[in-house]
């Protein structure tokens, strides 16, 4: 098996509570992404998968247990620099991540901190924005575009930096029908074509499907992993804790429940209606 | 309420002489425009200067229509002062016209209306500048053109940061401001009667949810900013680099001609 | 049936005589009727903000009227004032506009406004806070102390308190996750049922909307071009793709079937019809479950 690019080892964060007893966020995690995958961490609000992605570029240190990128130990301060240019960050709100006035200042931004030289600041930026479709309105004021475009702008600022690893925490949270799939089909050519290694934070389910590996957290922990044909099929476990399945399963769930011979892991629409007009026609 | 209709700091992209001029170039060109405005004594030297901004405006391409909508939010001010010199100015000879407790001179009207075309001119001038250049350059060129101050412990990185952010965010704040005055409203809110006090008062509801998710959104950004590996200006590079080109020099160069040639159109004694 | 609200031949400008020019909406004819849960749907940018702004007379028409129990609400400012509190609006992300000291101040801030003594204020802050799930130990706390489902709530429960006949909600489940969805939705629903007052939901979600909602008006380019029950207007599946809508997957689901030639009606649109529709096709089909697979009987 390949060098995984980011590593938890019991892995505990707990926060301070007024009452005294600290809330346990984390409880003893262990995980391992592997170079160039897409996988996605699926869980309800408070399932702590949130703290789990600000551990993975040390915005927060491990209360216990070890966190490692490309295997560097999170809590070594010297290393800071080289663990945030390895795993890049694409957070909820697209307003509140992008620093500049013009759409390609803004991407220029990463570089700009690296000390890269500015000839090559243009390359990378350059480069950045044309891979998330954005190049045509680099002179843009980011203010003016939709919450998908300026989203777009996010990642493009985050791969300007020429990171290993991009960590989305439920970038398509605030956004609108379309925003969400062009933010989806961005995240998706990202890691097939330019072969970053992409960890999606999310609660929506459709979104979590297209993923290669589905990682379910609740309470601190890791309660189901992973293929989605294979993590949805635990339909009664994923409902206790808090989530639903895409309705396709869903459906075939409940045919299965009335005695119908139907499998499971049909998770596209198109895949559904294949396993369902065998029965039909 | 049309809070999202004020240009102030707004820029537009362009490709013309003026936006390709070095930012510092054109924030010097409106401190000798500025000092222009001041030497100028009389109509020759202000024809000069409007003759100078118009061209500007020309090159720019930006439309005198940007510039005059700016000059609208100053157009208070404008009317005040016009007013105060009008009515304050005392003549030599004869009042031209006497009411009540007021004497208007020749003199008042002169200068009146010489006040009025300075402020228009010096605010037009300045708005060119932020429409022609991208906040973020002119902070650079501020930063640049500052530099000398950073050997007496100036935080001068750290100043034009912050200028470039609040830049960044006083759109996204305005629509933020117009949101939460409609959800109040929604509420029954009343922003617009009441005296002094309960209109004070009245604007609670607004401020205080746009002061925390002011915090709120500092927080993120930080947050944001340091996963781009953002730690101060030390070892900081900057894609765009300053760099004065031959048409710097000869701006510069038709900068200083043109207070020249206002200076010596005070000695024409023309109206 | 006398609608609720109307809007008649109503039309905005935003920044009229400018370059910056833009019609939000034209001509719009909007119905709701008392007692209805009715949905809107519309891509961001078509015109949907806008309307529900002038139901409550935040936004004024630039031409047209707006009629809340029959009045016209820009008659007098009396009527326009009349009009806020009759008509409540639920902003997206309302946890944003909080802003007292305790949960009981906030949700107490509408009904102050409109002039209700304490006795009455604290009866309808009181019984605002339980159709939100929240408890009397919460009203005391800070609104900012809560997590963001709750604080949602608390937003939300300041409109209801003001007992609203109709109360407008843009997408009340942004950002939340099943749990929370499912837990507004059935706050909304209480008060729904409770009062029997009019819900009007803006929503992305066609799932949901299929699922809850009685009427649904379709807004595009500031116009209406479909309204009527979920299942008439999910019918039309090629319009609303045009207009950067979808249907709901169920739907969808069930035009793929058809096409492949499986005998079903593709008017269905939540999973619940979708089984009923698939069970009563093999019935017909006379190859019952039971014959399938021999587990058991439908």
């Amino acid at each position: 098996m390949p060098k995984p690019i980011l590593k938890t080892e019991n892995l505990t964060f707990s926060y301070p509570t007024e009452g005294g007893q600290p809330k346990v966020v984390l409880n003893g995690l262990d995980l391992e992404v592997e170079e160039g995958s897409f996988v996605a961490v699926l869980g309800h609000n408070g399932s702590g998968k949130s703290t789990l992605a600000k551990h993975m570029n040390a915005i927060l240190l491990p209360a216990g247990g070890k966190v490692y990128v490309g295997g560097m130990d999170t809590s070594d301060e010297a290393l800071l620099l080289d663990i945030r240019r390895t795993v890049g960050m694409v957070f909820q709100n697209p307003d509140n991540q992008i620093v500049a006035n013009v759409v390609e200042e803004d991407c220029a931004f990463g570089p700009e901190n690296l000390g890269v030289a500015p000839g090559e600041i243009r390359q990378l930026v350059d480069e950045a924005l044309e891979s998330v479709g954005m190049y045509h309105l680099r002179e843009h004021a980011p203010h003016l575009l939709s919450g998908g475009q300026k989203q777009r702008i996010a990642i493009a600022g985050v791969l300007a930096m020429k990171p290993r690893c991009v960590v989305l925490d439920e970038p398509t949270a605030m956004l609108d029908p379309t925003g969400r799939k062009e933010v989806m089909e961005t995240v998706k050519k990202l890691n097939a074509e330019s072969g970053v290694t992409v960890v999606l934070i999310t609660h929506h389910m459709d979104e979590a499907a297209q993923a290669q590996r589905v990682v379910v957290m609740a309470d601190g922990k890791i309660v189901a992993d992973g293929a989605p044909k294979e993590v949805f099929q635990r339909v009664e476990e994923l409902k206790t804790v808090g989530l639903t399945v895409p309705e396709t399963v869903e459906l075939l769930y409940e045919l299965r429940k009335e005695g119908l011979d139907l499998p499971l892991d049909a998770l596209s629409v198109d895949e559904c209606a294949q396993a369902l007009s065998q029965l039909l026609t | 309420m049309a809070l999202k209709d004020i240009t102030l700091g707004q820029f537009f992209p362009g490709d013309t002489p003026l936006h390709r001029l070095d930012p510092r170039t054109k924030l010097l060109l409106v401190v000798l425009y500025i000092v222009a405005l001041f030497l100028a004594k009389n109509a020759l030297g202000y024809a000069l200067l409007a003759l100078a901004l118009f061209s500007a405006i020309l090159i720019s391409k930006v439309g005198f229509k940007a510039v005059f909508k700016g000059l609208k939010a100053v157009l208070f001010i404008v009317i005040f002062t016009a007013f105060l010199n009008l009515f304050y100015t005392v003549g030599e000879g004869e009042p031209l016209l006497s009411f009540w407790v007021f004497h208007i001179y020749w003199e008042g009207i002169r200068t009146a209306f010489f006040m009025v075309l300075r402020i228009m001119m010096l605010i037009s001038s300045t708005f060119l500048l932020t429409y022609t250049t991208s906040p973020i350059r002119l902070t650079d060129a501020l930063e640049e053109l500052l530099g000398g101050l950073k050997k007496l412990h100036v935080p001068v990185h750290e100043l034009s940061m912050m200028m470039s952010i609040a830049l960044r965010f006083i759109p996204t704040l305005i629509e933020e401001t117009d949101k939460i005055m409609s959800a109040q409203k929604a509420r029954g809110a009343d922003f617009d009667s009441g005296n002094l006090i309960q209109k004070a008062k009245s604007l609670i509801p607004l401020l205080v949810p746009l002061f925390i998710s002011a915090f709120r959104r500092a927080d993120e950004l930080a947050v944001a900013m340091e996963c781009r590996c953002y730690h101060g200006g030390e070892g900081r590079t900057r894609m765009l680099v300053l760099r004065y080109a031959l048409r710097d020099y000869v701006a510069l160069a038709l900068g200083f001609g043109l207070i020249a040639a206002v200076v010596g159109a005070n000695f024409l004694g023309v109206f | 049936m006398q609608p609720i609200i109307q809007t008649e031949k109503l039309s905005h400008i935003y920044s009229p005589g400018t370059p910056f020019q833009r019609a939000a909406l034209v001509d719009v004819d909007f119905l709701a009727y008392p007692g209805e849960l009715l949905g809107i749907i519309g891509h961001t940018g078509s015109g949907k903000s806008t309307l529900i702004q002038h139901l409550n007379g935040l936004l004024k028409p630039t031409s047209g009227r707006v009629l809340v129990e029959g009045k016209d609400i820009w008659e007098n400012k009396a009527a326009t004032r009349q009009a806020r509190f009759r008509v409540g609006l639920v902003f997206q992300y309302p946890e944003y506009q909080l802003f007292e000291e305790t949960c009981y101040k906030d949700i107490a801030f509408g009904p102050k406004n409109m002039g209700l003594d304490e006795q009455e204020i604290d009866r309808r802050v009181r019984q605002a806070a339980a159709f939100v799930g929240l408890p009397d130990s919460a009203l005391e706390k800070s609104p900012f102390d809560l997590s963001g489902g709750q604080k949602r709530r608390v937003a939300i429960a300041g409109v209801i308190a003001m007992e609203p006949a109709v109360l407008i909600l843009d997408e009340p489940t942004a950002g939340l996750d099943p749990a929370g969805v499912e837990q507004i939705m059935g706050n909304i629903l209480d008060y729904h049922r409770s009062k029997d007052a009019t819900i009007i939901v803006i929503s992305h979600s066609m799932e949901e909307m299929a699922r809850r909602a009685d009427r649904l008006v379709v807004v595009n380019d500031g116009r209406l071009p479909l309204e009527g029950t979920p299942r008439e207007v999910f019918a039309h599946r090629e319009e609303l793709e045009a207009m950067g809508l979808g249907v709901p997957t169920m739907t969808d689901l069930f035009h793929r079937l058809r096409a492949m030639g499986a005998d079903v009606d593709p008017s269905v649109y939540t999973v619940e019809q979708a089984k009923a529709a698939i069970l009563n096709a093999l019935a017909r089909k006379g190859s019952t479950p039971a014959s399938s697979d021999g587990r058991g009987a439908v």
